[in-house]
């Protein structure tokens, strides 16, 4: 089945005012035990990131009211949901949808490809995206996994529902 | 029948394990520094964990070739003796190497393990190869991306050594192992460092008025791709670029597209070809794990005198199109 994506990324919603600063709020106890989690069951990954361990990364999820800072520090790991009219100097930013993001963070979408098909925008430090990027990939199993199974059946069911309407969304057009 | 064997790539301990897995007949990778072509950040192997991919993949009865493809500078080559002893221990398969005196190194002092020609060496001749294998022992030849099938199966007849043909991936074009491109740009060396568009002279600058991204390299824009155009990696020789009789932009060189020879299996077996060589340390297991089971598929059926059913690939693809080249034709573009 050939998957066609669109060529272009939409607009950015806002990601500004009170709206994104509650969605931050209440997302951000959820990404700080995601985070520690996986630092703690995949501590090989930093040795791939050499320096940009103190990287300012933005992941900006085009759907989402709120982008992700991580600096993926293993002394002082950061990971947060920020407005984006707070975003920190970021030294690198990569951008697409989130469901995306989700597959790229488990190794099920093949990110040149994803560059190529231009669904993932990337600015900024080339190098530390790269890095990031090898370091994520020699993470056997599935992180997206991993967090859902922290919160039980319902962050599974959560998970089940995002990638089958990701799924969904992905069929080809006319069809 | 060639046993068409099956050639994949890894770039990450987790990539080896997909290929193999995949059923990749053999694996090849490489060390974290300049020993290789693919001298990416956050790629590649240490010595301990070459060591433990090679015990999982014969484990499981696969092959790992190390690549040794880069040329080294002069007075500075113990970093290439001390990988090969290296992978030596560690019980590698085969070398692949480019450098006359890597190659010199491992036949005398690693008689027991093969010698591959990296396509880094751009041996295209009979006269070349055969120089390599005599000289060196290499009992297989990486073949240049820019041969027809019947000049492969010509090659074939007039040398002592196996052939390893490219059939997916990066559709290089340049003189490999010569091309300096990325030096003019950068002042790194694609064949001495490793490193074809080094990542930390990549940037990619998005108009958000316009759409448009553009790629640039160590401060130059070698192509701008409009908001509904597909992109491709950020390398010289497929830049676009003006001229007085191209104002609008053109690729000069060579265009974003990748090499899927799926089509052409079953002749380049009859050509004589013994392995099959996937492009693409640098890419994720995602396109490990697609490229390698297709073509696992793909290989065996034409083996049990079954047609080929080769999955469409090309989503995986640079600029999300593909060619047959020089394989098909020299009239490609």
């Amino acid at each position: 089945m050939t998957v066609e994506h669109g060529a272009t990324l939409p607009p950015r919603p806002p990601g500004a005012g009170a709206l994104a600063r509650l969605a931050s709020s209440m997302a951000q106890p959820i990404l700080g035990r995601i985070a520690r989690r996986v630092a703690a069951r995949h501590a090989s990954l930093f040795a791939r990131l050499g320096a940009h361990q103190n990287t300012d990364y933005v992941i900006d999820p085009v759907e989402l009211p709120f982008a992700l800072h991580l600096r993926p520090d293993p002394q002082a790991l950061l990971f947060r949901a920020v407005p984006r009219d707070a975003l920190p100097a970021a030294g690198a930013t990569i951008r697409g949808r989130f469901l995306m993001l989700l597959e790229l963070l488990d190794a099920e979408v093949d990110g040149d490809a994803a560059f190529f098909s231009r669904d993932l925008e990337i600015t900024g430090d080339t190098e530390a995206v790269v890095r990031l990027r090898n370091a994520l990939d020699d993470v056997d199993g599935s992180i997206a996994e991993e967090a859902a199974a922290m919160f039980g059946p319902p962050g599974r069911a959560i998970l089940g529902h995002l990638r089958r309407k990701y799924s969904d969304d992905a069929m080809p057009r006319g069809e | 029948m060639s046993l068409a064997e099956l050639i994949c790539p890894a770039g990450t301990p987790a990539a080896l394990r997909t290929a193999v897995d995949a059923g990749a007949d053999a694996v090849y990778c490489g060390f974290q520094d300049a020993t290789n072509a693919r001298n990416f950040p956050g790629l590649n192997f240490t010595p301990e964990e070459l060591e433990e991919a090679v015990a999982y993949a014969h484990a499981r009865g696969a092959k790992v070739l190390l690549a040794l493809n880069t040329y080294p500078p002069a007075g500075k080559v113990d970093l290439w003796r001390q990988a090969a002893d290296s992978g030596a221990r560690f019980g590698v398969d085969a070398f692949i190497v480019a450098d006359m005196g890597v190659a010199d190194y491992i036949a005398r002092n690693h008689p027991g393990v093969r010698l591959h020609l990296s396509v880094q060496a751009a041996a295209s001749s009979p006269e070349a190869i055969r120089y390599y294998a005599q000289h060196f022992g290499v009992k297989r030849v990486v073949l240049p991306r820019i041969l027809t099938i019947p000049e492969i199966r010509k090659i074939r007849q007039e040398i002592p050594c196996e052939i390893e043909t490219f059939i997916f991936g990066n559709h290089g074009l340049m003189v490999e192992g010569r091309c300096s491109l990325t030096n003019y740009l950068t002042g790194q060396s694609t064949n001495m460092d490793g490193v074809c568009s080094p990542a930390s002279e990549v940037e990619y600058i998005r108009d958000e008025a316009t759409g448009t991204m553009s790629s640039c390299l160590g401060g130059f824009t070698i192509d701008r791709f409009g908001p509904e155009e597909k992109a491709g990696y950020p390398t010289i020789c497929k830049g676009r670029y003006t001229a007085p009789h191209r104002p609008e932009g053109y690729y000069a060189f060579e265009e974003p597209v990748s090499l899927n020879l799926s089509r052409l299996l079953p002749d380049l077996i009859g050509a004589g070809v013994h392995a099959f060589k996937i492009e693409g340390r640098q890419r994720s297991k995602a396109y490990v794990r697609s490229v390698v089971s297709a073509f696992r598929r793909a290989v065996d059926d034409i083996r049990a005198g079954r047609a080929a059913n080769i999955e469409d690939l090309v989503a995986l693809t640079e600029g999300q199109k593909q060619t047959q080249g020089a394989f098909e034709t020299k009239k490609w573009r």
